[in-house]
């Protein structure tokens, strides 16, 4: 995918003006937060729980050479192939091969963050096979010709009147007056359009939320059934997957599931928990003939061994996104490529480089609520701000700020002049704003007051005050 | 022009019946903002720890705890600064300031400036443990269950985001206020949502940091509460600053001012001659 990360000012910008987009962002609070607060609470463990899980992938990233070969081991022993794949184009190109050896015409797909990541949709389409989304978000968006806006609930970003319309559009050959108001509406009216698509599909295509090193397993959830539809009717089945969502065992993804629901929508468990092991066998009743692991790497190993390492226990539940204020303000498409959010403001310079992504991890208060939500426990504002250290270490901090700041540094570390540069800002702001209380302009600090008034200085420093007062009692400690 | 007199702290007055048998000695740390923009908090501070029976000190050699060059990625700068901060305070029982952030900064972020130099990172290490926000020394380290203070009205108060992640600052300027006599509190919805702040953030960011304070201005005004307090006073600068360009009436001070019975100075972002009669 095309990043548009440098972009990130006016992306927001764009983003706070749309009414429309703002409106549908409500449901970011309403949906989410409420519903994780009151699902976690009912669980007492769930502190313990999160310890848990992060050193299930501590450990894995530990050992992750260890596992994967392990993995690859047990897909093979189960008559499946595992593909490794160091970038995107890789990944493409051999799924490609894949549907090209089954002469597939359409393939249909379940929602993965990865497929995005390496913009197979266009891909395929460019040659001549057509890609059929079956998770409801990823099919209202695939309808509007737009990327995902959040990583588990990727039309987040449109209204229920807009899909309304795109419905009526792109289902021309249905009632016009018929009822699409209710969330229901839109589920029915897109399974009804998809039921043949997953029987004339030749490869069905999804992504992995684990895959298990001791069974050569690859797990999904999903809500709708749509993914269950699409690995399991397809001639061949393709799972894309980066390398990092290995887990040792089914015990230990069974821990991280218990963690991932309950930190994503607030639900205990998805609707649909769905494991895949290899192709079918004799005795099955139904399944794929062929069954393809896509291992990416795409940059995640590069991440081994430095700051970062821990930014690859994500676990892509989206809990520090849906309780961003910044992501609450500006939508996921702000951030400019696949993965928006907290986890996306360090994954992102982590995947495309801190030259093109930046902004953001500069676009955050560090208010930490990320961090706080984060079952697997990942420091994201650290993160962030080592991203900040490189990007000043590099000289890619705007020169502007760079200046101001080395003034401001040389002034804060010299007690005297500092408190002489103190008492003469106080004095002057002070006086500016004596008679309202507040300045509504300040040349150099625009930033500020284009927004907000500046409160004034009550006009002396403290250490001022203080130092004359303790003259007046008779000397300072 | 009326400056805040500072306080003489009335060695008659009568101190927190649970401060320790002996004196700590506490090294104020009274942080870039309220130096620059609001000396009262530091007396507010200064009395409210006196009161409770420490023996406060004000080293000359402060200026700011380095936020600025660290949250801006320049590592060198901020050691330049955290070193000067542990050389002025290392000599002392603790180290409060009025400010979860700043707190927050050199307790949890110090040590970890210095893993490269042993001999610092210890004398981080040794600073950062003594080092407490306000609220939370009074009622954590020194026990305090009351205080003298009485405020007529309704407050509302925001939890300060570093105070409440990094240092689980949340029940105590609750506790101390449930003490002062005429006030009571409406609790914010979403008091735990950050302001938009964010030091460098919010001119770095300002379409952003608006819309986060302009929720946070509006939820404000809705819980009618007359007094919005907080603990951080850049946070208070921010949601002030945006009250008044709303036309707000809502009142803004920081919770030691209240807690330690010092309201007669305007409010902050407030003329002299706006004071309301019942805060005289
Ligand atoms: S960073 Fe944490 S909270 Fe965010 S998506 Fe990943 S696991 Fe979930």
């Amino acid at each position: 995918m095309q990043s548009t990360s440098r972009n990130f000012k006016d992306n927001a910008h764009k983003a706070l003006n749309d009414a429309t987009l703002q409106r549908a962002l409500l449901n970011v609070k309403s949906g989410f937060q409420e519903n994780r607060a009151r699902t976690v609470a009912g669980l007492p463990e769930f502190e313990r729980l999160r310890d848990a899980g992060r050193d299930i992938k501590n450990h894995v990233l530990a050992n992750l050479d260890f596992y994967l070969e392990r993995f690859e081991e047990n897909v093979t022993a189960n008559g499946g192939h595992v593909h490794w794949c160091r970038t995107p184009a890789e990944a493409r190109e051999k799924i490609l091969e894949i549907c090209k050896r089954r002469e597939a015409k359409t393939v249909t797909k379940g929602k993965s963050m990865v497929a995005e990541e390496i913009g197979l949709n266009d891909y395929l389409e460019e040659n001549g096979v057509e890609p059929i989304e079956t998770d409801l978000g990823e099919y209202i968006i695939q309808l509007r010709h737009e990327p995902p806006s959040h990583i588990i609930a990727p039309a987040i970003h449109v209204t229920r009147e807009q899909i309304a319309v795109d419905f009526r559009r792109e289902h021309s050959d249905l009632d016009p007056n018929r009822r699409l108001e209710e969330p229901r509406d839109f589920t029915d009216e897109a399974r009804a359009k998809l039921r043949d698509k997953y029987f004339a599909a030749d490869v069905g295509i999804t992504g992995a939320n684990f895959l298990i090193a001791e069974t050569g397993s690859t797990v999904i959830v999903t809500n709708e059934g749509n993914g269950d539809m699409t690995q399991l009717l397809g001639k061949a089945h393709v799972v894309i997957a980066s390398l990092e969502k290995i887990v040792p065992t089914l015990e230990d993804a069974s821990t991280i599931l218990r963690l991932l629901a309950r930190s994503a929508t607030g639900q205990e468990m998805s609707v649909y928990t769905s494991f895949s092991t290899g192709p079918r066998r004799s005795e099955d009743r139904d399944g794929p003939e062929e069954f393809h692991v896509v291992l990416l790497d795409n940059g995640r190993s590069a991440m081994l061994g430095t700051e970062f390492q821990d930014m690859l226990r994500c676990i892509r539940c989206a809990a520090c996104m849906n309780h961003c204020p910044v992501y609450e303000a500006v939508g996921g498409h702000a951030y400019g490529w696949v993965y928006p959010g907290p986890m996306g403001s360090v994954l992102t310079p982590s995947l495309i480089g801190v030259e093109e992504a930046g902004h953001l991890p500069n676009a955050s208060t560090f208010c930490g609520r990320c961090e706080s939500v984060c079952p697997m426990r990942i420091p994201l504002p650290k993160m962030m701000r080592h991203y900040r250290q490189r990007e000043f270490e590099k000289g890619l901090s705007p020169q502007k700020a760079r200046a101001g700041l080395s003034v401001w540094s040389y002034v804060a570390t010299r007690p005297k002049l500092y408190r002489l540069a103190t008492r003469l800002a106080s004095g002057l702001l002070g006086r500016l704003g004596k008679v309202k209380g507040r300045l509504t302009t300040l040349p150099l600090a625009g930033g500020w007051t284009s927004v907000r008034d500046m409160p004034a200085p009550e006009g002396k420093t403290f250490h001022d005050l203080y130092r004359d007062r303790q003259a007046a009692k008779g000397g300072r400690e | 022009m009326a400056h805040p007199q500072p306080p003489e702290s009335d060695p008659q007055s009568p101190s927190a019946p649970t401060a320790p048998a002996k004196s700590p000695r506490v090294g104020l740390f009274v942080t870039c903002l309220v130096d620059m923009f609001r000396p009262s908090i530091g007396f507010a501070t200064l009395k409210l720890l006196e009161d409770a029976g420490c023996t406060v000190v004000v080293p000359a050699a402060q200026t700011c705890c380095g936020q600025p060059a660290f949250n801006s990625g320049d590592n060198k700068d901020t050691r330049a600064i955290a070193t000067q901060v542990i050389e002025a305070f290392e000599g002392l029982d603790y180290v409060v300031a009025p400010s979860g952030s700043c707190a927050g900064m050199i307790r949890e972020h110090y040590p970890e400036l210095f893993a490269d130099d042993p001999a610092m990172a210890q004398r981080a290490q040794h600073v950062a443990k003594r080092t407490y926000e306000l609220t939370s020394f009074l009622v954590d380290v020194l026990g305090v269950t009351k205080v003298d203070a009485a405020m007529a009205g309704t407050v509302t108060y925001h939890d300060s985001c570093s105070g409440l992640r990094e240092l689980e600052v949340k029940v105590q300027p609750r506790r101390l206020l449930a003490g002062v006599s005429g006030l009571s509190l409406t609790e914010l919805p979403g008091a735990e949502v950050c302001c938009g702040f964010g030091g460098t953030f919010c001119v770095k960011y300002p379409e952003i940091s608006d819309k986060m304070v302009t929720n946070k201005a509006e939820e404000i005004v809705a819980t009618g509460a007359d007094t919005l307090l907080a603990g951080d006073l850049g946070c208070l600068l921010n949601m002030a600053g945006k009250l008044k360009r709303l036309g707000a009436e809502t009142k803004v001070r920081h919770v030691a001012e209240v807690l330690a019975g010092m309201t007669d100075t305007p409010a902050i972002g407030d003329p002299a001659a706006s004071l309301p009669n019942k805060e005289r």
